[in-house]
């Protein structure tokens, strides 16, 4: 891999590697079975340069801000690299979010270029607020021959001519800004600069190395800082190859790993989830011979990878299923979310580890992650390199706010000082979980300090996120709270969004009532709905300025009811 | 063509038999994740039942943001 220590912006290290391995492939994008593009470094050039060039020409110059919504594909990497070889500054963008939150985090962002798929520069354009947009250059990429663009231009179209000029940052420029959370209410942009990315890969690939031949399958979307990170970044500076896929259905993931014999992929918990039950359903299937002479295989392969793995044994003693997953496969990838222990031991057993981490956008990408010296089921791993935590206000059995200090923390967030101030204290980063150190150094999760949630999918949502959506409900007043901040619990999972309402006197939750709120409720992305309602009959405790005082009301809910009395929505 | 009502009726069938809920339990406008107790790669996977049923091919992205049935068979019908 290169020596990242000799670069000083992501631009810069990545023009390096295109150069390293020309003849390398690094990019397969399929669509279904359909292989669409398989790409080398030099092609990859071959089509960011001239785009650097184009961008160039319509005014894009170093610190201008560009943001991307697109799944995942090849276009999104060549389009981030063409924006950091001129300099620019990425706002990778969630393309889950509706048009709206889109529009308003490019508002919030600044960005002056987007790079769009034409469905979702459709729906964009149709939002009262689009004409409002302060976008200068917009690239749509694959509409239709006749589409209205409303002023974008078409992505494939859009090539300049003659050498574009490297624009060098500096290592604490800002190379990204990435929203943790926080459509709905206070925009969350995490500020993180080339030191952070750099340092976050050095790291994190000292663990996991990429090296040319390796294969890394991306799913999770790439605007998520996990796959921005080893999807993209790592993979590039070794010379590895990233596989795109254009759909998420399991039958064509499954095919993918034996196909392109993956080496890495990174999974969210619920997919991790739903792969155990398919398998587990297979083995259910398997005469009582085979189940027995696969039983004996997996407590053969347990007994002799107890301290480590050895992916050539254990692809000997279960050839099926390592045959399944392209017989290549030295990783599964996770993090972002919960994963239930008995989940990453079923694999480890199998012979797949399961590099289970833990992180957040405001520290990069990830802070610690399983060693694998042994595997640990129960835990979120060590601190990477460089990495310092400490467990603040511990209680009697070690658990407290976890505040890590790295070179991968992020400068602040983007037009919020206050926020910053109360999120970085003396350069030590309040991540607002709770965890605990254990004699071996690994870090166990138990819980949330913060109001928010954390989907299977890896998503975090806030209330604040949500509450817009009730705007205007007819009751007193309602308010949005995690079910584990009103009652917490010292462990991870069972998260929930709770409404809070208050009716008027002599009000009741009638059936409009409640379709009301279920109707307002499904205009969410499944991910962001509120799971329950909760009625309480007194106001609400509210500064003078008349804001809901949350902590307050918050500690007095949880006194007052416990959880049975929330009604499922 | 199948009128948007016969597909409508045909998607509720066979997600009622794929999902094993009953099918006077589902009514078009319900809420799939809920009512049927599932996941959004376990809706991707109604999805292929669908796009095999109907012999068409839907995008991933045409699920996003849909969670009832009539909004479904909307995109479904504008395929056929």
């Amino acid at each position: 891999m290169l020596n990242l220590d000799e670069y000083s912006c992501l631009g810069e290290a990545l023009r390096d590697a295109l150069d390293r391995w020309p003849s390398e492939v690094c990019l397969i994008e399929t669509d279904r079975d359909r292989e669409k593009a398989s790409l080398t470094y030099a092609d990859f050039k071959k089509i960011a340069l001239p785009l650097a060039r184009a961008l160039r020409d319509a005014g894009f110059y170093a610190e201008d801000r560009a943001a991307i919504i697109m799944s995942n594909q090849s276009k999104w990497l060549i389009s981030a690299y063409a924006i950091l070889y001129s300099g620019g500054i990425l706002v990778p963008l969630d393309f889950k979010l509706t048009a709206a939150e889109h529009l308003q985090l490019l508002q919030h962002s600044g960005a002056k270029l987007l790079v769009v798929e034409y469905y979702l520069w459709r729906a964009i354009m149709q939002e009262p607020e689009f004409q409002n947009h302060r976008l200068t250059t917009v690239l749509v990429t694959e509409a239709p021959p006749k589409a209205d663009l409303a002023g974008a231009k078409r992505w494939e179209e859009f090539h300049g001519t003659g050498e574009p000029e490297f624009v060098k940052r500096q290592r604490s420029d800002t190379a990204c800004i990435v929203y943790s959370s926080g459509t709905g209410g206070r925009p969350k942009g995490c500020i993180l600069t080339h030191q952070n990315y750099l340092e976050q890969c050095k790291s994190l690939t000292a663990w996991y190395p990429f090296w040319p031949g390796v294969r890394y399958l991306s799913i999770l979307p790439t605007n998520h800082a996990i796959d921005f990170m080893v999807g993209f970044i790592g993979p590039f500076v070794c010379g590895a190859c990233v596989v795109h896929l254009r759909t998420l259905r399991p039958e064509f993931v499954r095919d993918a790993f034996v196909r392109y014999k993956i080496t890495y992929v990174t999974l969210v918990p619920m997919i991790l989830k739903n792969l155990e039950r398919g398998l587990r359903e297979k083995f259910d299937q398997l005469s009582p011979a085979k189940r027995s002479l696969l039983n004996a295989s997996v407590a053969l392969n347990k007994l002799l990878t107890k301290n480590r793995p050895k992916a050539w044994l254990s692809r000997r003693l279960l050839p099926q299923v390592h045959k399944a997953f392209g017989g290549e496969l030295l990783a599964l990838i996770t993090g972002g979310a919960f994963l239930e222990p008995a989940t990453a031991q079923f694999f480890y057993d199998l012979g797949i580890p399961v590099a289970n981490g833990y992180g957040l956008t405001e520290a990069c990408t990830v802070l610690t992650v399983n060693d694998l010296k042994p595997f640990r089921a129960d835990t979120v791993g060590k601190p990477l390199p460089g990495v310092g935590l400490r467990i603040l206000s511990p209680d009697s059995e070690g658990i407290g706010e976890v505040a890590a200090k790295s070179a991968t923390v992020m400068a602040g967030y983007l037009n919020d000082a206050e926020l910053t101030a109360q999120t970085i204290d003396g350069g030590w980063l309040l991540t607002g979980d709770l965890g605990r150190i254990d004699a071996s150094g690994h870090l166990q999760l138990f819980g949330r300090k913060k109001n928010m949630i954390v989907t299977e999918g890896g998503k975090n949502v806030y209330p604040e996120d949500i509450e817009t959506v009730f705007d205007g409900l007819p009751v007193k007043e309602y308010c949005v709270f995690a079910a584990n901040y009103l009652w917490p619990r010292k462990a991870l999972g069972r998260e929930m969004l709770v409404l809070l309402l208050r009716l008027e006197q002599n009000q009741s939750l009638t059936d409009a009532l409640k379709e009301e709120i279920l109707t307002r409720n499904r205009k969410l992305p499944d991910f962001k709905r509120a799971g329950g309602y909760l009625i309480d009959d007194k106001d609400f405790p509210r500064t003078a300025s008349m804001k809901i005082k949350r902590n307050l009301l918050a500690e007095e809910l949880g006194r007052r009811f416990d959880r049975s009395a929330v009604i499922e929505l | 063509m199948p009128t948007s009502e016969q597909t409508l009726d045909e998607i509720l069938s066979l997600a009622s038999a794929q999902f094993k809920v009953p099918r006077d339990k589902l009514t078009p406008d319900d809420d799939f994740f809920k009512t049927l107790g599932i996941n959004s790669l376990q809706a991707l996977d109604l999805l292929t039942k669908l796009e095999n049923h109907f012999g068409i091919e839907l995008p991933d992205y045409e699920l996003q943001g849909v969670s009832d049935f009539r909004t479904l068979a909307g995109k479904i019908q504008a395929r056929l």
